[in-house]
């Protein structure tokens, strides 16, 4: 670990990728997350790697695939409508098996939307953003500690599972300065992966990286595959952290930005006397349903607590087997609940029981 | 040590997410939790601009501060916006060469400090957010004054590594105002 420092969160995204050894930064720019591009184009050039600010998002995302198809990191940075713009390729790297970084700081949705904070992409992230029968692996940091500690993660799983990965951030994570820890630099990858199309050497029959397979079952085959991969993922991967939940009789489900709104409510709720805790996901997908379904024994209601109309409630009343009632207090188009509406959202769910 | 969540708040352009930063750095100085969370977007570009900055003895959840127990303001919209979210008890310092009007709660200390006209005088106009600082500094205690000068090497750029000194004088000038 190195010296802490103060910085923004989106220069920690950026400082992390290039110590886990990413070299190839492709974006365009948007609200808020252009001080990664930023942070790139003052960087990369120094060490030797490439920043390239393309003529579009969809550009950007191509390029990304031409670099990890060389079994190289390579990572681009957009927010909201840039992503959707980037989901065809999204769906290709996925349909190629190639692992890359896409930091998606979000924004209010959908359309054009706004510029202030939002985590209306979740659905986008979670459910594979893309056509086809995919997923991208989702990291979800809630401190400019995480954003830097989940870069490396989102690299390292990447690779492991050949799959994109996708750090989901929003507006507040991205624009605000706390100490962070920078990780040491990873150490240089002597060879690349079997898989990657590096020449031949005429020594090996080629690597061939493509996502067309017209015959069927083939094509079937790959899938199944490739589902294997993730469920050994939704099996090993899932993050989460938990907070006050010893002996809570309420759990607060959310994640970055308003899982620090919460914290705030919840310390409150707890000078009142009402037993609530949080667990927070930090992996989005896979999501930590283990820990909720054995909440679901010990709490009598869960509310999620997110920056949209209530996408994450499908994901925990999925994971807790609809046991329990799962409430929502959100706010969306750019505004933050305060730490007041979320209490007054626990000590309303505390009256109402299970 | 007491936890101090600020509102930095007046018209872009006028150093405030500077401001913010050196009490951000000075928090790192003393390893403290903090955060600095600065308004952006069209904000930034002309219009009003403001950060919030927590400087606190435990982890900081939301960064966002709603009930300020300092709040520094060098425009009359940041005090009409702010003033009642200050924390009864709470401090306000206001530049009163840009504010003509006075406080109007009773249950919080207003300090007016003609910042830039005092930084008109020393021929150092731009630097009126930083005499606002000195005051706060000198007044609240909130970071203590050996690290203000360190944090402040921090945040000036080396390649103006010359202002230095400006600042620090401007710093002065606002805590013997309120000293």
């Amino acid at each position: 670990m190195q010296e802490k420092v103060l910085m923004k969160g989106n220069e920690a995204i950026a400082e992390a990728a290039i110590l886990a050894g990413c070299r190839h930064y492709f974006g365009y720019p948007i609200t808020p997350q252009t001080e990664v591009a930023a942070y790139m184009a003052k960087k990369m050039p120094k060490i030797g790697g490439t920043f390239l600010q393309a003529e579009s998002e969809i550009a950007a995302i191509n390029m990304v695939y031409g670099v990890a198809s060389t079994g190289k990191l390579s990572m681009t940075s957009s927010s909201s409508p840039g992503i959707s713009l980037k989901c065809e390729g999204i769906s290709y790297l996925a349909g190629a098996d190639l692992p890359a970084l896409i930091v998606n700081v979000q924004r209010g949705g959908p359309g054009l939307g706004g510029i202030q904070p939002s985590q209306s992409d979740y659905f986008l992230a979670t459910r594979g953003p893309g056509h086809g029968d995919f997923h991208v692996l989702v990291l979800a940091p809630a401190s400019v500690q995480e954003m830097a500690d989940l870069t490396g993660l989102a690299f390292k799983l990447a690779r492991k599972y050949r799959m994109p990965a996708m750090l989901l951030a929003d507006g507040t994570m991205g624009q605000m300065m706390e100490p962070v820890c920078l990780p040491d630099p990873a150490e240089a990858e002597e060879k690349a992966p079997d898989w990657a199309a590096v020449g031949t050497g005429c020594a090996r029959v080629h690597n061939i990286i493509n996502s067309l397979e017209l015959s069927p079952a083939v094509l079937e085959q790959k899938n199944i595959e490739r589902y294997e991969r993730y469920a050994i993922a939704e099996k090993e991967e899932p993050r989460w952290e938990e907070f006050m939940m010893e002996d809570a009789e309420i759990c607060v489900v959310s994640y970055g930005i308003t899982a620090r709104v919460s914290r705030n409510a919840i310390v409150e709720a707890r000078k009142k006397g009402i037993k609530v805790g949080m667990i927070r996901p930090i992996t989005l997908w896979p999501f930590p349903k283990a820990p909720l379904l054995k909440a679901a024994d010990q709490v009598k209601s869960f509310l999620c607590v997110e920056l949209n109309m209530g996408q994450m409630t499908e994901d925990v009343e999925l994971a807790i087997r609809c046991k329990k009632p799962v409430g929502l207090c959100s706010r969306v188009g750019g505004m933050i609940p305060t730490p007041a509406e979320v209490l007054a959202k626990i000590e309303k769910a505390n009256e109402e029981g299970g | 040590m007491a936890n101090y969540e600020m509102i930095i708040a007046g018209f872009g352009g006028q150093g405030l997410l500077f401001s913010g930063k050196v009490l951000a750095y000075a928090g790192l100085l003393e390893n403290r939790e903090l955060s600095w969370l600065p308004s952006y977007g069209p904000e930034m570009r002309g219009g009003t601009a403001n950060c919030n900055v927590i400087l606190s003895d435990t982890p900081v959840g939301s960064p966002i501060v709603q009930q300020p127990n300092v709040l520094m303001v060098m425009n009359t919209p940041s005090l009409d916006k702010y003033e009642n979210d200050v924390v009864p008890g709470g401090k306000i310092f206001i530049d009163s060469s840009l504010i003509s009007r006075k406080v109007v709660r009773e249950d919080v200390e207003a300090y007016y400090i003609p910042a830039t006209k005092m930084a008109q005088d020393m021929g150092v106009p731009t630097l009126a957010n930083m005499i606002l600082l000195g005051a706060i500094i000198a007044n609240t205690g909130c970071v203590q004054p050996d690290t203000i000068a360190a944090a402040l090497h921090k945040v000036i750029p080396a390649r103006k590594a010359d202002l230095f000194d400006v600042n620090m004088q401007a710093i002065e000038a606002g805590k013997a105002f309120v000293s």
